[in-house]
């Protein structure tokens, strides 16, 4: 397929298409219901912070399901007798351990152990990975295969139509439109199935820790899909759900934004002012067993001197939300030890939750939460007490059992 | 089978200076080299039947420390105190002769203008002088402890006074020309004086970097920076090296090259495990030192897999590209230079520092220049052995001849350089061309091909100012040790660089004995 940079601008005559967002292969059907016109942009595309209400489509995700565009999302093919050996050197988790039609969390490192992204690979057979990402990272791979002559690099997103289902009845939905054989694909799983006079490919992923889906199709299906997916979904809840409602859902269930709890390494230009994995609580997916992988060796003299800071998960006394506060060791702020990345009401846990940065040393302490809100324009400041937990907030049964549950 | 401690690779003076060092110290040291002759690119090579050259002809750098440390007198080494002058060859006037402390065949204004010139880079060169025989502080964000080298080198030029350090920072990093333009007037003394700032460097004399650098680090050495040429020639040298090596009980092996590092790994982390051979055979032992330049080692030995992402981008990017040709003439006898009794010194062609400059503009789009600058030397008049009864050899190094051409070396384009370097050599030397009996060009391409060094560059890597002192070769692998446990560099691409000085190869065996 070609990779026509214009191809999905709206109108080539236009003087300024170039400049312009670029539209996902779902527009035409996300379009007409984005009724709040809530659009921001996503790698260059035009994307739905929501479509109708934030915690409307928040709700679908937990109670019924919803459909997000995962077009702008960053793909790329790596394929050849040295693919396997080039992302293992540059993952930190040991990806020899992948098996075909399997898909696996990891994330990756600069020679100092920072992050610089983290996402997914598909092992789709023996030589050929995908990798996705949040934001492009065509230069890093490239960098990164420096030295291994037998593979080849390509940039995938736009040759991909893509759809994350998510939500309780994501089963029910894909089972009504015929694809009922995903009822035996366990999480990180995938499969092809037919479709139309083509071909889909589902993985047991998603970003909201509940039951749910990704959909992969060639652009040219991407239309017939989200009509099939639609009509099959009309019973059960169905509703696109835009960057809002994601950033909802994932808090919840414990997983990492780029640019709220960690710069990308190779953006950051103030020194360690990215994160390494270990203190991003992602020490799980650090296998130091691998003799080598970018930023072991910073990652384990990390390892052994200890932590400077780490993330922490809180959840914090009331009900107002802690965004942007700043932690302290007492009520009295006698001394500041941490800042919040992210933070919510959780409607599911029905608690005030956040992720935290917070000093290694004071986590065994106090910590408090400096909370700005407003009454009536009038800024209120209070003092919260927080409460660290281990677990991720939210965790249901349904995400992982298999066959999954129809509702 | 024997055990070895350590394997160096490569038998170029560095390698054999760190091989000798390690094995006193009590390591059992086998040394690997490619090639059939010791010494690198200051091997002595016959290159017609009874003449014999070395690529690097005469010394200038090797500290007499380190001929003391490694007792080469009991080797058979004497080193020369009779230096060559350099001298600037005109076309159009007499040839002006660069002594240590006076200037003869020029204005008297340049005479002392040179003395206060010279006595300057004296006193900068003697501030520099201890920074060539250490090893760098690494780039910490943490550690002031490492800085201490620093601190010392910070009271170096403070003792100079506030005047000359001052004096120092202004014209430390001046492009050449700046710097002898202040001083002088004559055209071809000021293109001779650049030119010791430049060779083996992608630099001329309009470059701002560190060509000052340069010539302060070079005038480290015993001669204040003029040169010699020991009486038995270089490869008395380089067999006081192999001798004093094997006195040591170092192993040598010659036309063994080596075509891996085999690194081993387990789950506490990355180990050189030895080197596997060209022929098939593996060496092992636990620690390797390599003098092959940082992008062989990292890259073809090593290779990048092994390595770090970013690290090994670094040295993919480390600009290598020699700009030096070889010009070694076989002459049935004694060539008379115009304007010379005898062409016993170290001569430059440059009528003017444009010459050197439009030489570089040709070189660095890829072209052959029109008048290319030669640096002769006549080593026969100096050291015994090199030509038959009577006959002498010519050696020149020819600045700036690209490693590669647009369309490519061909046999044609090398005769066609030829044939334009010995027209300039008659023009100084008339009838030289009918002399000579055979001539051999070495291309930067060959001297890639036939030494083993990436650009056929003369210090392995461009000493540039970010490819020196804590960043040479790059960070990470400036303190001879590498990012691989027991994988060490001790060749010219390490601090504090090339030429025949024995630093790099001396500094690194410290380093790893400390
Ligand atoms: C044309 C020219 C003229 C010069 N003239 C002078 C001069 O007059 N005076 C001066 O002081 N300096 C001169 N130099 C510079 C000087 O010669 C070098 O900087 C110096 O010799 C470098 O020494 P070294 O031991 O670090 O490396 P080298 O001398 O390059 O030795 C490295 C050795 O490693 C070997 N090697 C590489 N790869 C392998 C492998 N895979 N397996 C086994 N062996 C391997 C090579 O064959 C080589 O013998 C000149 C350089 C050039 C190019």
């Amino acid at each position: 397929m070609t990779n026509n940079p214009d191809r999905l601008r709206q109108n080539s005559t236009d003087p300024y298409a170039g400049e312009r967002l670029k539209l996902s292969y779902f527009h035409e059907r996300q379009a007409p219901l984005n009724l709040r016109d809530a659009w921001s942009a996503w790698n260059g595309f035009k994307f739905a912070d929501y479509y109708y209400d934030t915690d409307y489509e928040y709700f679908c995700i937990r109670n019924t399901c919803g459909t997000y565009d995962i077009c702008p999302m960053q793909k790329y093919i790596i394929d050849g007798p040295d693919a396997l050996a080039m992302l293992d050197r540059m993952v930190t988790r040991d990806l020899t351990k992948l098996g075909v039609n399997r898909v696996t969390y990891c994330g990756w490192c600069n020679d100092s152990g920072r992050l610089i992204d983290d996402g997914t690979i598909f092992r789709l057979s023996d030589e050929k990975f995908m990798l996705t990402c949040g934001s492009p990272c065509i230069a890093w791979l490239r960098k990164s295969s420096l030295g291994f002559s037998n593979l080849e690099i390509t940039e995938a997103t736009e040759d991909f139509a893509a759809l994350s289902l998510q939500g309780p009845t994501s089963f029910a939905t894909l089972k009504a439109m015929g694809l009922g054989e995903v009822e035996q694909l366990k999480p990180f799983n995938l499969i092809h199935l037919p479709f139309q006079d083509g071909e889909i490919m589902i993985s047991r992923t998603g970003f909201t820790g509940d039951l749910g889906y990704e959909l992969w199709v060639e652009p040219r299906l991407a239309l017939p899909m989200w009509d099939a997916l639609y009509e099959a979904g009309a019973n059960y809840g169905i509703q696109p759900y835009g960057e809002a409602a994601t950033n909802m859902a994932r808090l919840e269930a414990g997983f990492l934004m780029p640019y709220m709890e960690f710069n990308e390494a190779l953006k950051t230009v103030n020194f360690e002012y990215d994160q390494t994995p270990l203190e991003l609580g992602l020490g799980w997916l650090v296998d130091f067993k691998k003799p080598h992988f970018n930023g072991r060796r910073a990652l384990l003299r990390q390892k052994n001197e200890g932590l400077k800071v780490k993330l922490l998960k809180l959840d914090i006394e009331g009900n107002k939300v802690a965004e942007e506060a700043i932690l302290y060791n007492d009520e009295k702020q006698s001394r500041e030890i941490g800042y919040v990345t992210s933070a919510m009401w959780s409607p599911a846990v029905k608690a005030n939750i956040a992720f935290a940065m917070v000093d290694a040393k004071a986590a065994n302490g106090e910590i408090w939460a400096e909370i700005y809100y407003q009454r009536e324009l009038r800024q209120q400041m209070k003092m919260a007490r927080c409460t660290i937990k281990d677990k991720p907030f939210w965790v249901h049964p349904r995400a992982r059992q298999t066959p999954p549950s129809l509702t | 089978m024997t055990q070895h401690d350590t394997i160096i690779i490569g038998g170029g003076h560095n390698g054999l200076i760190c091989a000798t060092l390690l094995a006193r110290a009590g390591q059992r040291v086998v040394l690997l080299e490619a090639n059939r002759n010791l010494g690198g690119l200051a091997a002595t090579r016959e290159f017609f039947s009874g003449f014999n050259a070395p690529l690097a002809s005469t010394l200038y750098a090797m500290p007499e420390k380190i001929v003391a440390e490694l007792q080469l007198d009991q080797h058979g080494y004497t080193p020369s105190s009779q230096t060559l002058d350099l001298i600037a060859l005109s076309r159009n006037e007499n040839p002006i002769h660069i002594k240590a402390d006076t200037i003869g065949g020029a204005e008297v204004g340049e005479s002392t203008s040179y003395g206060d010139y010279q006595s300057m880079l004296r006193t900068f060169a003697k501030a520099l002088a201890p920074f060539w025989s250490k090893t760098m502080p690494a780039i910490s964000d943490r550690k002031l402890s490492s800085l201490a080298t620093f601190g010392h080198l910070g009271i170096k030029l403070r003792t100079m006074g506030r005047a000359d350090m001052l004096e120092f920072f202004r014209v430390a990093m001046l492009p050449m020309r700046d710097l002898v333009d202040e001083y002088f007037k004559s055209e071809s003394l000021r293109a001779a004086l650049c030119w010791d700032g430049l060779v083996g460097t992608s630099m001329a004399p309009r470059s701002p970097n560190q060509s000052v650098i340069t010539v302060l680090s070079r005038m480290a050495g015993s001669h204040g920076g003029l040169h010699t040429i020991p009486s038995q020639g270089m490869s008395s040298l380089i067999s006081a090296l192999e001798s004093a090596a094997i006195a040591a009980g170092v192993e040598i092996r010659t036309e063994t090259p080596v075509s891996k590092v085999i690194v081993g790994g387990d789950e506490h982390g990355q180990q050189v495990d030895g080197v596997l051979l060209a022929n098939g055979e593996t060496i092992r032992a636990s620690r390797v030192v390599s003098s092959a330049d940082p992008k062989t080692t990292f890259l073809n030995l090593v290779g990048a897999p092994a390595l770090e992402i970013e690290f090994t981008n670094r040295i993919r990017r480390l600009r290598t590209k020699g700009y030096v040709a070889k010009l070694n003439l076989a002459l049935s006898s004694l060539p008379k230079f115009k304007g010379l009794d005898e062409p016993n010194g170290r001569m430059i062609t440059a009528d003017k520092m444009d010459d050197l400059e439009f030489a570089w503009d040709s070189a660095k789009y890829g072209e052959i220049p029109e008048t290319p600058v030669m640096e002769i030397v006549i080593p026969s008049l100096r050291a015994r052995g090199l030509a038959p009864e009577g006959k002498h050899v010519l050696s020149a190094n020819v600045m700036y001849i690209p490693g590669q051409i647009s369309g490519g070396w061909t046999a044609a384009k090398k005769q066609e350089l030829l044939s334009r370097l010995i027209a300039i050599l008659d023009l100084h030397a008339p009838g030289l061309s009918t002399l000579v009996e055979h001539a051999e060009l070495l291309t930067p391409e060959d001297i890639q091909n036939e030494f083993n060094v990436s650009g056929g560059h003369w210090h392995h890597a461009e000493p540039s100012v970010d490819q020196l002192l804590m960043m040479r070769p790059t960070y990470e692998a400036a303190q001879y040790a590498t990012p691989i446990p027991g994988l060490y560099l001790c060749g010219a691409g390490s601090h504090p660089g090339g030429d025949i000085s024995g630093n790099a190869g001396r500094n690194a065996a410290k380093a790893i004995l400390s």
